[in-house]
């Protein structure tokens, strides 16, 4: 709707830019006649990471969010050259936490529960400490944020999700009708 | 509402004033589509923290969803002519 008016140095114009630029060299490194699942599901995982630097790339170092996300991204793949043999570490890794996660977040359900049934009016910054632990691990960088900066990057990195998803999906609507 | 300005009841909540909390978890409402069409102000801090997890995670879900599109969609399109195109249309 506002694709009308795009300034060119928007949020909006520069990750449609840095993304293309990035599909356009992820079709570039596989002639891609053969799809078979495998090279899909890789081919995928490298979209949805370009996805996410180009944004964190067109935030900059200005969030607290974004310098993790590209600290994340970078260390990554800096582990990944370094230790090619190694592969398998890395995603025993990867699970491992995802594992803890979903344990860890049962249990902060629990107490949740109990929190905002007992003290919704009165006590909200108790429950909201407990709330903010969920959200710590959704956005990029949350576990060293206080409760103030953790809000704020958290609208602020809403904000940039939703035109992250507003460009990929017009560019998938447009891909599709070629 | 009474002054709770020195209270310390967890690790990462001292010493912030409830103005400034107030502040910025209205303003994270109205980002969140649910809460922000509900039209109601009676909306508990704790309740949006928890949509705003809920939303951040559907949101993580549909890149993914975008992204296995797009790589399957990349297969069947020769990249370069799509690229002005696409430019083209989002940006006029």
């Amino acid at each position: 709707m506002d694709s009308q008016h795009l300034n060119p140095s928007s949020l909006k114009s520069r990750f449609t830019a840095t993304f293309l630029r990035a599909l356009i060299k992820i079709n570039a490194q596989k002639p891609i006649s053969s799809s078979s699942p495998r090279e899909i599901f890789q081919r995928y995982r490298r979209i949805k990471v370009a996805a996410d630097k180009s944004m964190a790339y067109s935030v900059r170092s200005r969030r607290t969010w974004s310098r993790a996300t590209l600290w994340k991204l970078r260390s990554r793949s800096r582990s990944r050259l370094a230790s090619s043999g190694r592969r398998s570490s890395v995603k025993t890794r990867t699970t491992t936490t995802t594992t803890t996660t979903t344990t860890a977040t049962n249990h902060r359900a629990a107490i949740v529960e109990k929190t905002s049934h007992e003290k919704e009016n009165k006590e909200d910054h108790v429950g909201l400490a407990v709330q903010a632990e969920e959200l710590r691990e959704l956005v990029p960088g949350g576990e060293s944020m206080d409760l103030c900066n953790l809000l704020d990057e958290t609208a602020h990195y809403i904000k940039c999700l939703t035109t992250q998803v507003q460009v990929m999906k017009k560019i998938a609507n447009l891909y599709s009708l070629e | 509402m009474s002054s709770r300005r020195s209270r310390q009841s967890t690790a990462g909540v001292s010493r912030i004033s409830d103005d400034q909390i107030i502040e910025l978890v209205s303003k994270l409402q109205q980002l969140l589509p649910e809460i922000r069409d509900r039209r109601s102000d009676k909306v508990s801090a704790s309740k949006v923290l928890q949509e705003t997890c809920n939303y951040i995670r559907s949101l993580h879900r549909e890149v993914d969803d975008l992204s296995e599109r797009l790589s399957q969609l990349l297969a069947t399109i020769d990249a370069d002519s799509a690229e002005a195109a696409i430019i083209r249309s989002l940006i006029m």
